[in-house]
């Protein structure tokens, strides 16, 4: 294997192409916990930015040691109680041919996991929605959704960590805490997490 | 030991809490933050006996006014300015004492947009996640200053040699290829080198943005990609725009060249209406 695509950018900074936001997530992990030598390691859709490079010719020698295949491990599991109350629960019940009750099932029974962080201090892009079960984001964002809405867009899953305008369709809330300066970690849902919803009663 | 705290007698149109930033939350979308023009800031802080990681204040185009209750020694480097120290003509880039209940303050630069103000002791606001900086993008870290707000000082040393602010260069910002080519014709890093770029007034902490001759690029959005400082991104109007230190920290459209981390200082000193160029730089 000869490794990954590696692009220069700039004389501190290599971006990495995968084929997907697992892929990014499960480089970027591995990178870690490999010790690789940036002062930021940042996945998103398809690509992992390595930046803030000491000696970028070094780093691109390790990464030529990664493969997809390379063993990585699972990152934490955190689990979200949520409220399935949503203003577009209904849309994602007629969207995807089920009622409500059949949503909340298929969202509860699935784990997702964190790929990469964007859009906002800690809003995390989740993967593991089927393919099957993508919903368009909604034509004109809402000026304000609260902190903690959960929602989907294409196919991912993503929780507001802080209130902000917004497009996702939004399914329920959660009361967890998912950004907190106060922490050494302040994203709950960093890069690598495993996620599981849980209904609330 | 006296504490010092610093009484803001007139904020200015933006000033800012800035230090070396805070790298390495890339990955949870927090930006890295600090101060625009880091030798500037660097140069303050050492001109008052400061470690370069001290936090200083930015002031955009002038008009700051700290009054301070103890004695200290005060900086100001960046945008010169007219200064005044306890009512009396103060020096630009050099130490200068500032007595206790006097007021150091700043008029309008004739040139450049931002001005450091350096204490000994540094601005001493609780750090968030190990930066004292504000983010404008996020609004992580200190809020921007407000007449009438109290700074403190941490405890400071005395002032050491002199040194000597840079000068910026006439003949271009260098510029590292970007790393996405293929959206581009194949002469556009020359055509931004050739090209005649003037600074647009949406410019602030965020980026630097330009305008000219349109680049040529290929139409369509690019997946959401980490973003490096100083990279160059070109929107599909083919205006470019420098990514400074509060810049998100994925975006998706393509960038056709970042420019050399020894230059991007000088980004914090164009103003509306200034002429910018470029130039290939001397590493690949």
């Amino acid at each position: 294997m000869a490794g990954p695509t590696v692009r220069a950018c700039g004389p501190r900074a290599l971006l990495v192409e995968v084929d997907s936001a697992e892929g990014a997530a499960m480089l970027a992990r591995w990178a870690r916990t490999a010790g690789l030598a940036a002062g930021d390691v940042v996945p998103a859709a398809c690509t992992v930015l390595f930046d803030d490079v000491d000696d970028p010719e070094r780093l691109r020698t390790r990464l030529a040691d990664w493969s997809p295949s390379s063993e990585v491990p699972a990152g934490p599991l955190v689990e979200l109680p949520t409220s399935y109350d949503g203003p577009d629960l209904g849309f994602v019940a007629a969207h995807w041919g089920v009622d409500e009750a059949e949503v909340v099932a298929r969202h509860t029974g699935l784990e997702f996991v964190s790929a990469f962080c964007g859009f906002a201090p800690g809003f995390a892009y989740l993967t593991g929605l089927p393919e099957e079960w993508a919903v368009p984001r909604l034509a004109s964002p809402r000026a304000r959704v609260p902190a903690g809405s959960v929602g989907l867009a294409g196919g991912y899953c993503g929780v507001y960590p802080t209130a902000s305008p917004g497009g996702w369709r939004l399914l329920g809330r959660t009361d967890a805490p998912l950004w907190d300066l106060a922490r050494d970690e302040p994203a709950l849902l960093a890069p690598g997490t495993r996620v599981r919803f849980v209904a609330a009663a | 030991m006296t504490s010092v705290s610093l009484k803001v007698v007139a904020a200015g149109v933006a000033t800012t809490v800035q230090d070396l930033g805070r790298p390495g939350f890339a990955h949870l979308g927090v930006p890295r933050s600090g101060a625009l023009d880091r030798p500037a800031a660097a140069l303050a802080n050492r001109l008052v006996g400061n470690s370069v990681d001290a936090a200083v204040l930015e002031v955009t185009l002038g008009g700051l006014a700290l009054r301070t209750d103890a004695g200290c020694w005060v900086a100001v480097t960046g945008a010169a300015v007219p200064i005044s120290v306890g009512g009396r003509p103060g020096a630009y880039a050099e130490a200068q004492w500032l007595p206790a209940g006097a007021t150091l303050a700043l008029g309008t630069p004739a040139s450049g947009v931002r001005s450091y103000v350096a204490v000994a002791g540094g601005i001493a606001v609780d750090p968030v996640l190990g930066s004292r900086s504000t983010d404008t993008l996020s609004a992580i870290g200190p809020a921007p200053l407000v007449a009438g707000a109290v700074l403190p000082v941490g405890a400071g040393r005395s002032p050491v040699a002199l040194d000597t602010p840079p000068r910026r260069e006439a003949d271009g910002l260098r510029l590292h290829p970007g790393p996405r080519p293929e959206w581009f014709a194949t002469d556009a890093l020359d055509r931004l080198c050739d090209g005649r770029w003037t600074v647009l007034p949406a410019s602030d902490r965020v980026g630097l943005r330009l305008t000219g001759e349109p680049l040529v690029r290929r139409e369509g959005e690019l997946a959401s990609e980490g973003m490096v400082l100083g990279a160059v991104q070109v929107p599909p109007d083919g205006r470019p725009v420098v990514f400074l230190a509060d810049h998100p920290t994925t975006g998706g459209y393509p960038v056709v060249a970042v420019v050399d981390p020894a230059d991007l200082w000088q980004c914090a000193q164009l103003r509306p209406g200034e002429a910018v160029s470029f130039r290939r730089g001397a590493r690949a």
